[in-house]
C-alpha cells in the first residue's frame, strides 16, 4: 500500500484517499482509522470474553469444577455480554465501515459521528463489565425478568446499542454519498449487499431491544413496578435471535469477500446470491420465535408461521450461500488452473493462508454443526427433546464461535496488512491458529450437544444435584461429554491466544508495510477488482461442490430423521 | 448489468430498462422498510396480541 495519500473536496468534506496497492481501492483514511479502533476494541473484548469462556467450562468439566456457584453466574454473564455483544458486534461495525466506504471508493460519511458512535459503544461496553463485576448483575445473557440486574446494567446495554444504531445510520449514509458521488458503476458490489442484509436486520434488531430495556432500565429503577415475563421474552427475543442473524449476514459477506481477495471468485450468480441475502432481510427475523417454542402461553400457529414456513425460505437462503461459496471458490480455482479431477481446486487452495482456511473451516462447521442443528433445535416438535439443555450452547457455539468468531479472526487476517498497514508476525502461529481455535470450536459445540442430548442441563452449576430433594445423577456417557468439552475449550483457548498475541504482536511490531511490498501472505491478482465490482461468473462445472453438497444433504436429512426417530421414543403410545 | 465478468458496460449500453427485481434490490431504503415492516408484523405485533390475550389469573 502506497503511504501516499490525495487530497480531495467531496460534498464540503476534504477527504484524505490513499490507494491499495494490493487492491486498487481508494481507502479514506478517516473511514481507515475509524476501522482500525473499532477493530481493536473488539479483540480486546474478546480477549476479556474469552478468558470468563475458558472459566466458564472449566466451571462445568466435573473434575475441575473451578469457580464457586456465585462467581459462575457472574463469569457467565461477563462471558456472553463480552463475547456475543462487544467482540462482535464492534467487528460488525468495522465491516460496516469497510464494506461502504472502502468497497465502494467512497467517503464515510460523517467521521466525527462515528467517533461519537465508538465512544458511546466503548462507555457501553466498559459500564457493562463494571455492572457485572459488582456482583449484582448475574442475570445471564437472556436478563429474563423477574431477575433483576442494577440499573447501570440495563443502562450501559442501551449507550452501546444507541451507538450502534448511530453506527448503522452512517454506513446507510455512506452508500447514499457513494451513490450521488458516483464512486462505483452499477450495483453495489455482493459483500457490501451482504452489509447492507446485516445493517437491516440490526435496525429491528436494535429497535427491538430499545422497546424492551428502555422498561425494564425503569422497572430496575423502580419506576415501573412489573414486567410481564413472557412479554419481556417475545420483545427481547426479536433482539437477542435477530442479533444472531446479522452475525450471519455478516459472515457470509465476510465468506464472499475473502473468497474473492484470495482466489479470485465472482459470485456464480449475483441474482440468487442477492436473493438470498432477500429471504434473509423477509425472514431470518421472524425465526426470534424458535426460543419460545416451549412456552405454554404463545398459540401455536404464531409459533408455526415463525418457525416453519416462513423460516425454511431463509434457511433455503444460508443452503444458496452454502452452494454458491465453495462453487465461486471452485469456479475460481478452475480458471487459475487446478481443474484436474474432482478436488484439484481444494487441495490447492491456499490452505495456509490463516484467511482462507479459517474462512473455509467457518463455512464448513457453520453449516454442519451450526446449521444442522438449528434447524432441528427449531421445529417445534423436536425442540422439546433439548430444550434450555447443554444442547442450545452446544448449537450456538456452532454459529457463533465455529461460524461467525472463525470468519471474523480470518477476517482479521486481511485487516491487518490492509489497512492497519502492518506485516503479519509469527507467520507460522498465524498459520496454525485458525485450525487450532477451529477445532477447538467444533469440538466445545459438538460436546455441549452430547452432552445436551443425553440431557445435561445449560447454566447450571451443581450437574450432580447433590443438595436436590429429589435427587439426579446424569448419565456417565454425560459426565465424559461434559470432561471433553473441557479439553475442547482448553484448545479453543489456545488458538484464541494465539490469535491475540499474533493480531497485538502485529500491530505494534509488525514492519510496516511500504510501497512495492510482498505480503507473506498474499492476496489473487484480480481480488480487489473481484470484491468491489458487481458481476457474475455463471458456471456449471462444479463436481466438487456438487459432492460437498450431496454429503451434507445426506448428513442433515439422516440426523433430522434420527431426532425424529428419538422423540418417538420419548413418549410410548400402547 | 451484465451477468459476466469482463464485459465492459459503458452508459450507452445501459439504455434496456432495468429489470423489476434488480430495481427493487438495488433500493437500500425499500429494503430496509421490507426487513423492518415483516418482523414486526408477524413476529412481534402478532407476538405480542397473543401474550396480551391472556386471560388474567383470578
Ligand atoms: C474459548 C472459547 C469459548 C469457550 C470455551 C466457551 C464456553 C462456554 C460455556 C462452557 C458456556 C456455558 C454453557 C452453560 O453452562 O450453559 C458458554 C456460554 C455462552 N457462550 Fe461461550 N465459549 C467460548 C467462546 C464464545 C464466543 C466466541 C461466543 C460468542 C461469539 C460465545 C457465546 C456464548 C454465549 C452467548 C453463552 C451463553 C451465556 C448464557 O447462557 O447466558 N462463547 N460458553
Ligand atoms: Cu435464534
Amino acid at each position: 500500500m502506497t503511504a501516499e495519500t490525495a487530497v480531495g473536496t467531496i460534498g464540503g468534506r476534504a477527504a484524505k484517499f490513499r490507494t491499495c496497492q494490493f487492491t486498487g481501492l481508494k481507502v479514506d483514511t478517516a473511514a481507515q482509522t475509524l476501522i482500525k479502533v473499532n477493530a481493536v476494541a473488539a479483540v480486546i473484548f474478546l480477549l476479556l470474553g474469552g478468558v470468563m469462556g475458558l472459566l466458564v467450562a472449566l466451571t462445568r468439566w466435573p473434575a475441575v469444577h473451578l469457580l464457586p456457584a456465585e462467581l459462575f453466574y457472574l463469569v457467565l454473564t461477563g462471558h456472553g455480554a463480552n463475547v456475543l455483544l462487544f467482540w462482535i458486534i464492534f467487528f460488525e461495525v468495522a465491516v460496516l465501515y469497510f464494506a461502504s466506504a472502502i468497497l465502494l471508493n467512497s467517503r464515510l460519511a460523517t467521521p466525527k459521528l462515528a467517533w461519537l458512535a465508538f465512544l458511546l459503544m466503548v462507555a457501553g461496553a466498559v459500564l457493562a463489565n463494571v455492572a457485572v463485576l459488582r456482583g449484582e448483575s448475574s442475570v445471564m445473557f437472556t436478563s429474563y425478568p423477574p431477575l433483576m440486574a442494577e440499573p447501570i446494567f440495563y443502562l450501559s446495554l442501551i449507550l452501546f446499542a444507541v451507538g450502534t444504531l448511530i453506527a448503522v445510520g452512517i454506513f446507510f449514509a455512506t452508500l447514499v454519498i457513494a451513490k450521488e458521488e458516483g464512486t462505483y458503476e452499477g450495483s453495489i458490489p455482493l459483500v457490501t449487499f451482504g452489509a447492507l442484509t446485516a445493517a437491516i436486520i440490526a435496525v429491528f434488531t436494535l429497535a427491538s431491544g430499545a422497546i424492551i430495556l428502555i422498561p425494564t432500565l425503569l422497572w430496575s429503577v423502580g419506576l415501573i413496578s412489573n414486567i410481564d415475563p413472557l412479554l419481556y421474552k417475545v420483545v427481547w427475543w426479536g433482539m437477542g435471535h435477530s442479533s444472531q442473524q446479522i452475525n450471519v449476514s455478516a459472515h457470509v459477506a465476510i465468506w464472499y469477500m475473502i473468497a474473492a481477495l484470495l482466489v479470485g471468485a465472482k459470485p456464480l450468480s449475483e441474482k440468487v446470491s442477492r436473493t438470498a441475502f432477500l429471504m434473509y432481510i423477509l425472514f431470518l427475523q421472524l425465526a426470534s420465535a424458535h426460543h419460545l417454542l416451549a412456552e405454554p402461553g404463545l398459540d401455536p400457529s404464531w409459533k408455526i408461521v415463525n418457525t416453519s414456513y416462513m423460516m425454511y425460505l431463509a434457511v433455503v437462503g444460508s443452503m444458496v450461500h452454502g452452494l454458491t461459496v465453495p462453487g465461486s471458490i471452485e469456479a475460481a480455482q478452475r480458471r487459475n488452473g487446478f481443474d484436474k479431477g474432482m478436488f484439484e481446486w481444494l487441495r490447492k487452495a491456499p490452505w495456509g493462508h490463516p484467511a482462507f482456511s479459517g474462512m473455509f473451516l467457518s463455512l464448513v462447521m457453520f453449516g454442519f454443526i451450526g446449521g444442522i442443528s438449528g434447524v432441528v433445535l427449531g421445529t417445534e416438535q423436536l425442540n422439546v427433546l433439548m430444550h434450555n439443555t447443554l444442547y442450545v450452547p452446544g448449537h450456538f457455539h456452532g454459529t457463533v464461535v465455529a461460524g461467525t468468531t472463525l470468519a471474523f479472526m480470518a477476517a482479521t487476517y486481511l485487516v491487518l496488512p490492509l489497512i492497519f498497514q502492518r506485516e503479519i508476525v509469527w507467520p507460522t502461529l498465524a498459520k496454525w491458529q485458525p485450525y487450532l481455535f477451529g477445532i477447538g470450536a467444533g469440538m466445545i459445540s459438538l460436546f455441549m450437544m452430547g452432552a445436551g442430548t443425553l440431557g445435561m442441563p445449560r447454566r447450571h452449576w451443581d450437574i450432580t444435584f447433590s443438595d436436590a430433594v429429589i435427587g439426579y445423577e446424569p448419565s456417565a456417557g454425560a459426565f465424559l461429554m461434559m470432561g471433553l468439552n473441557g479439553i475442547g475449550a482448553l484448545l479453543a483457548s489456545v488458538g484464541g491466544a494465539v490469535f491475540i498475541l499474533v493480531v497485538v504482536g502485529t500491530v505494534l511490531f509488525g514492519k510496516k508495510v511500504q510501497s512495492g511490498h510482498q505480503l507473506t501472505f498474499p492476496l489473487h491478482a484480480g481480488g480487489g477488482k473481484a470484491a468491489s465490482e458487481y458481476g457474475s461468473h455463471a458456471t456449471t462445472k462444479l463436481p466438487g461442490t456438487a459432492v460437498l453438497v450431496a454429503i451434507f444433504f445426506v448428513s442433515f436429512v439422516l440426523y433430522y430423521f434420527i431426532n425424529w426417530k428419538y422423540l418417538s421414543e420419548l413418549w410410548l403410545f400402547r | 448489468m451484465s451477468d459476466t465478468q469482463s464485459e465492459e458496460t459503458g452508459p450507452a449500453e445501459r439504455q434496456e430498462p432495468i429489470p423489476m427485481m434488480q430495481r427493487i434490490l438495488d433500493s437500500p431504503f425499500l429494503l430496509l422498510f421490507l426487513g423492518v415492516v415483516v418482523p414486526t408484523v408477524l413476529y412481534t405485533i402478532w407476538g405480542v396480541m397473543e401474550v396480551a390475550s391472556i386471560p388474567l389469573a383470578q
